[in-house]
Parts: structure tokens; C-alpha cells; sequence
């Protein structure tokens, strides 16, 4: 029990864990550094975004930036149109009151008290401060679902990514098992073309694939986004070359226990490929949901745009929305984090256990 | 019951000739084992009779229909592999119940007949399993069986015993001769060691380089070795095969190389003057004390002592090694020289292209 005890790893001895017997190396130290600046550079981009994307627009300007979202109060004043920013102002007889500004000129501010509309003072910008609050913005998200239709782009991406997922990984194991297990004449010569593919980028053939793609009158269907773009080279190539090393006996003998060469696909070879499978099912995951170009071509009415497409939308040629920009860069975010978190087990296990010795 | 016949097979890998016109009929219910060296086409000829190999030409028939064009999925034979190839990601039950649901069996049936062989090879319990939680026994036991559940017209062996340790592998031999005389199907296997082949044949198929050396039954092959090579193979420690010459010697001859000399009755097919290959099992050197009667005189240079039986070592002039065998225990030394003495009857003479002249000699 003790031992069991002793063996658990926990956080705790994760964290704190050292080379050697419980003593601090120099290598300990520098490790530890070295992992915390990689963290910093990798995560803190996506802290900022998460944090961020809480801020009101006005705390997303403010300069210097804060870290949490904080946001400078404002206030409807009567007789003014928009709301007004709130500041301390410390006042020509030293007191101190909350007022809004209705205007800065060069280094005086013109300012009302919310309370009574009618005083106005001239306070010099040295002597305020911004008030602020903690406030998490929530209408960043809310907003953007209810009114601009978000939720229907995450359900076009959902849609666009796991059908084009599925007949990827179908398709291109089909090809597979044939360039790798079926034997034929030219298998070779044929598996050479699939790769010669990969040396031709998208830019060149965007134009005849539109031509394609609006002859079979799928504009502006989702269709068009999944099709082109299913069967991949990348795909082929890598679950061909996992599916070599498949021990031969086993197909063979799959042969000799009368499975035809479906039975074989669909039951030896796809179970055991599987890791492969995974990692291009991430892939393809990631391919589709971060996919802009193609989508932005073939997809022109609102209803059928998928995610990217609606981020684009907030960027006008005036005036970039950040705060819904990056409240929705971080719903584009989850499902991939989600999904990458579930698979990546798929990746590191069970990668040879052919039973075989 | 099933009879395999392999008519004039020839297999080439381009330019590469791997088996040159092989000839065999396997008998119904009959245990042949496929014996020879690495790289003599054992494995070639048993894939070529699975169909898992194509052949170049000749023909292979199972019960007198010819199968060349008949993929290996459809001639009914079930073949257990050397690496066992059990499905990694199926249970044990599923891998034995594979082929029978690819032939669309009832449900039923496939788990009477899964039981029953489970039953049979004592794999019962381990039937939920993975093969990976499995030992090498009980794997090779899973691939037997899942030979057996599909009924076949034939099995196949492509060396199964050579991934187990020695002790094992004495156990499953004596498990596959009972599952043998108990189902008593057409068995073909293939082996390097001849033991095997010796202990579970009835009838051996030795091999080398692509053609048959010899066919027979085990002790035809240990008694009456058709070559050289056979002699060699068969039979463990190796026959001792020396070379000599053939001198006139009264009325008979001798066969003599360096300090050795045989002297023997006429024998036909021997002139003065020829090389002679003189086989003699290591179990048929006696050691002679009476001076007038020995063959050889040899030093001893390793004495193995087992306690039941001794082996020695022993090497002469022009003569590397002679091994020796003898039963009990013999009181001798490294670099000790004896007097031996060749058993005439049980004497194989072979001329110089490796033909046996003949096997025993009259004294």
C-alpha cells in the first residue's frame, strides 16, 4: 500500500519533479526555465485571446493594456447621444468626484457630472484617472450568436469538418489498402501520380476546380467546400506507408480464413490502422475547420458560410470588430482543442502491438 | 479427405529459379513433412499448394481438380504461420470465428464449433482474451485452432513450433501427432528440424534447392538414404560422411583416407582407383580394443558426458571430425586415442557425385 502510495503520480510530483534522487540540479533549474518560456510563448498568445475576448471594446483600446478584463465605466448623461467615459477627477479645490467626459482638448478635459447635467468643469488630464470595473463581457459571445448568426457558421463548420473528415478518411484508406496490401500491375506507377499530386499548390487549380465545381451547380452549397478537397495525397501516402508495415502473415492469412478483399479492409487492416487513421483525422480536422480560401471562393450568401468566413465578416475595410473577433476565434478554438485533447491518446498507444513477436 | 498432387511445379522469381519441377502426391489423411535446409523452397512449395504464391508452371491438383487459378481464399485449406498471425485487435473466440463468419455461418454453429475446439486444445478460458495477453503456447494453440474450427479440406504448417523454446516445443509436438491421429486430417508441414520431421511424419519430403532429394517414410530416409545429403540431414547428431578412396585389397577393397582403412567384400558398383563417401552414424563407431580389427585410430578432442549416453568428438589424420555416440557412461578423456571399428551392415557408400552405392555392406 505504501508503495502504491509512493508511486502515484500526481500533480503535485509532476510539477515538482526532479532529476535524480529529490536534490535541485543545475539542470533542474534550467529545465524548468526552459519548459516555463516555452509555455509562455505557446499558451500566453492564447490566455491573451481568451482573456480578451472578455473585454468591453473600450478595454480592448485602453493603453496600457491591462491583462484581466477590466473595462472604464460609462454613463448615459442626459442630453448627450452616447454613452460618456466616467473619470476620478481630483478638482481645483482638492476634492475628488466621479465625472464623465464629454470632450478632450489638448490637455484639458471638458466634464459633466452624471448627476447634475447642467455643471460642467474643465479638468486637466494629469488630474484624472479612469474608473474602471471588472466586467466580463459577455455580449461578445452572446451578440455575435443571437444577432450575426454565429451559431449557424459553427453548424456549417461542424457540418463541413466531420462529413469531409469521414469520406476522407474512407476514400483515402480505400487507396491505401489498394497502393499498399491489393496486388495489381502499375500499383506503383499509380502511387507515384497520387504524389506527384501533392507538388501542385491549390492557387493552381482554384480556377478549373471553380469551373468544375459550378458546372455540377454546387456553388454555395457546403458541398462544394467538401468534395474538392476529400481525397488528399498527404492522406494516402500516410496510411499507405503505416499499412506496409502491417505484418504480411496477417493478410494472408485473413486470405486463407476465406475474407475477401473487403472483408479484409474493413476488419484487419482498418482496426489495426487506426493510429494512422487518428493523426490524419486530425489533420483533416484542423485542414477543414482552419480552411478559408476555398470556402471564401465557392461560398457567396451568409446562411452557408462557415466560421472562418464569418470572422472575416467582422473585419471591415473601416472598422475591425475586435471584441467579436476575438470572442469568436475562441469558439473556433474549442471544438479543435476539444477534439485533439480526445485523439491524441490515439496517437501514442497501441501503435505496434501487432501480437506478433 | 483430401489429395494434394503437385505435377512438374516450377517457380521463378524473374530470372531466379527457386523450384525446379516438383513432383508429390500427398495421400489422403497423410502427415507429410516438408524438411530442408533455409532457402530450399519448403516455404515456397507450401504457399504455392495454399495459393498464396502463383506458379510458373505445372499444376497443382487438390482431389484431382486442378486449382492454379483458384485463390487461396477458395481451396478450402487452412494454414497455421510461423509468426502464428493471430488479429491483434480480435479475441481469441473472434479469431477462431473469423473464417467461419466470412463463409456466412450461422451464429450457432460458429460457437459449437468455437467451444468444441477451444474444448480440445484447453483454450476455454483464455477464449475473452487478446492474443497479446497470451503466452507462445497458448498462441500457437489459438492458431491451431483456428485452423481446426474451419473444418478444412487440408492443414498447412509453415514451421510453427520455431518461435517456442525447446521444452515446448517437444510438448506441442506431442499435442500436434495426437490431434493428428485424433482428427486425422491431410497434414502438410514444414520444418528445418529434422526431428520434428522424424517424430510426426508419415511420410518426409526432403528438400534442397528446389527439388525433391528424396521421399519416404522417416525411417526409410534414416535407413536407406538415396544421397549423400539425405544421409547428412536426417538424423541428429549428423551421420559422419567421409571421403575415400577405393584400393584393391585381396578380394575385396578397402576405402581409405589418411590413416583410416575400411576393408570390405566386393561391392558393385566400386572399382580401385574411385571416391567413395563413407557414411557411418555416429551410434555405429564401436570402440575396439582388439588391435586386429580396427578401422581408424582417433583422438579424442571433446568427450561429452550426459550421464545416459556419451558423445565423442574425435578427428584423425585427414579426417576433421568423427563424431561418436555410445550408450552409458564412458570412461574417457579429451586427447585420449582409440581404436574404433565401423559397423559394416550399417555402412552407407555413396560415388563421388553424392548417389548412395548402397546402404549396409556385408562383412
Amino acid at each position: 500500500m505504501a508503495d502504491a502510495t509512493a508511486n502515484r503520480v500526481t500533480v503535485g510530483t509532476l510539477l515538482t519533479a526532479r532529476r535524480g534522487n529529490g536534490k535541485l540540479h543545475w539542470t533542474d533549474i534550467f529545465t524548468y526555465l526552459y519548459l516555463g518560456f516555452g509555455i509562455l510563448l505557446m499558451f500566453g498568445p492564447v490566455v491573451w485571446l481568451v482573456l480578451s475576448s472578455f473585454k468591453t471594446p473600450a478595454g480592448l483600446l485602453e493603453f496600457p493594456p491591462t491583462m484581466l478584463p477590466l473595462g472604464q465605466i460609462s454613463v448615459e448623461v442626459e442630453g448627450y447621444d452616447d454613452p460618456l467615459p466616467v473619470f476620478r477627477a481630483t478638482l481645483e479645490d482638492g476634492t475628488q468626484k466621479d465625472l464623465a467626459q464629454i470632450r478632450r482638448i489638448g490637455i484639458v478635459s471638458q466634464m459633466v457630472d452624471p448627476a447634475n447635467p447642467e455643471n460642467t468643469y474643465k479638468v486637466p488630464i494629469s488630474d484624472r484617472t479612469p474608473v474602471r470595473e471588472f466586467r466580463i463581457a459577455t455580449e461578445n459571445y452572446v451578440e455575435p450568436l443571437q444577432r450575426f448568426n454565429f451559431g449557424r457558421y459553427l453548424w456549417n463548420s461542424v457540418v463541413v469538418t466531420v462529413v469531409a473528415t469521414a469520406i476522407t478518411l474512407l476514400i483515402n484508406s480505400m487507396a491505401a489498402y489498394g497502393l499498399s496490401i491489393y496486388e495489381f500491375r502499375g500499383r506503383n506507377a499509380i502511387m507515384l501520380f497520387v504524389i506527384g499530386t501533392l507538388m501542385i499548390p491549390i492557387t493552381v487549380i482554384l480556377v478549373p476546380v471553380y469551373l468544375v465545381v459550378t458546372s455540377l451547380d454546387m456553388v454555395n452549397s457546403l458541398w462544394a467546400v467538401i468534395l474538392p478537397g476529400a481525397a488528399t495525397p498527404t492522406g494516402v501516402f500516410l496510411l499507405r506507408q503505416y499499412m506496409l508495415t502491417l505484418p504480411r502473415d496477417l493478410i494472408e492469412a485473413a486470405r486463407m480464413d476465406k475474407a475477401s478483399e473487403w472483408q479484409i479492409y474493413w476488419r484487419v487492416v482498418l482496426p489495426l490502422a487506426m493510429p494512422a487513421i487518428a493523426v490524419l483525422a486530425i489533420f483533416s480536422i484542423m485542414w477543414r475547420w482552419n480552411d478559408f480560401l476555398w470556402p471564401l471562393i465557392v461560398l457567396n450568401r451568409s446562411e452557408v458560410y462557415t466560421l472562418q468566413l464569418g470572422l472575416n465578416a467582422f473585419q471591415g475595410e473601416l472598422d475591425v470588430q475586435w471584441h467579436f473577433i476575438l470572442a469568436m476565434t475562441v469558439v473556433t478554438l474549442i471544438p479543435v482543442v476539444l477534439i485533439f485533447a480526445f485523439l491524441q491518446r490515439f496517437i501514442t498507444t497501441g501503435i505496434a502491438n501487432s501480437g506478433m513477436k | 479427405m483430401t489429395q494434394i498432387e503437385l505435377k512438374d511445379v516450377r517457380k521463378s522469381y524473374g530470372a531466379v529459379d527457386v523450384i525446379h519441377g516438383i513432383n508429390l502426391s500427398v495421400d489422403s489423411g497423410e502427415f507429410v513433412v516438408f524438411v530442408g535446409p533455409s532457402g530450399c523452397g519448403k516455404s515456397t512449395l507450401l504457399r504455392i499448394i495454399a495459393g498464396l504464391e502463383d506458379i510458373t508452371s505445372g499444376a497443382v491438383e487438390i482431389d484431382a481438380s486442378v486449382v492454379n487459378g483458384i485463390p487461396a481464399s477458395e481451396r478450402g485449406l487452412a494454414m497455421v504461420f510461423q509468426s502464428y498471425a493471430l488479429y491483434p485487435h480480435m479475441s481469441v473466440y473472434k479469431n477462431m470465428a473469423f473464417g467461419l463468419e466470412n463463409s456466412k455461418m450461422p451464429k450457432a454453429e460458429i460457437d459449437q464449433r468455437v467451444r468444441e475446439a477451444a474444448e480440445m486444445l484447453q483454450i476455454t478460458d483464455y477464449l475473452d482474451r487478446r492474443p497479446k495477453a497470451l503466452s507462445g503456447g497458448q498462441r500457437q494453440r489459438v492458431a491451431i485452432g483456428r485452423a481446426i474450427v474451419r473444418d478444412p479440406r487440408a492443414f498447412l504448417f509453415d514451421e510453427p513450433l520455431s518461435n517456442l523454446d525447446a521444452e515446448l516445443r517437444v510438448a506441442m509436438r506431442k499435442e500436434l501427432a495426437a490431434l493428428h491421429a485424433k482428427i486425422g486430417g491431410t497434414m502438410i508441414y514444414v520444418t528445418h528440424d529434422q526431428t520434428e520431421a522424424m517424430t510426426l511424419a508419415d511420410k518426409i519430403v526432403v528438400l534442397q534447392g528446389g527439388v525433391v532429394e528424396q521421399v519416404g517414410k522417416p525411417l526409410d530416409l534414416y535407413n536407406n538414404p538415396q544421397n549423400a545429403f539425405v544421409a547428412g540431414f536426417i538424423g541428429s547428431p549428423r551421420m559422419n560422411l567421409l571421403k575415400t578412396t577405393a584400393e584393391a585389397d585381396g578380394d575385396g577393397i578397402a576405402l581409405t583416407a589418411g590413416n583410416m582403412r575400411v576393408a570390405l567384400p566386393a561391392v558393385s558398383g566400386i572399382s580401385p582407383g574411385d571416391t567413395v563417401t563413407c557414411g557411418i552414424r555416429p551410434e555405429h563407431i564401436a570402440i575396439s580394443d582388439d588391435t586386429g580389427l580396427d578401422d581408424i585410430t582417433a583422438k579424442v578432442f571433446l568427450s561429452e558426458q550426459l550421464g545416459g549416453e556419451t558423445y565423442l568428438y574425435c578427428e584423425a589424420d585427414s579426417i576433421d571430425n568423427l563424431t561418436i555416440h555410445q550408450p552409458g557412461q564412458l570412461p574417457v578423456n579429451n586427447g585420449e586415442v582409440l581404436k574404433l571399428r565401423f559397423d559394416r551392415a550399417q555402412m552407407h557408400l555413396f560415388d563421388a557425385d553424392g548417389k548412395v552405392i548402397t546402404n549396409g555392406v556385408s562383412s
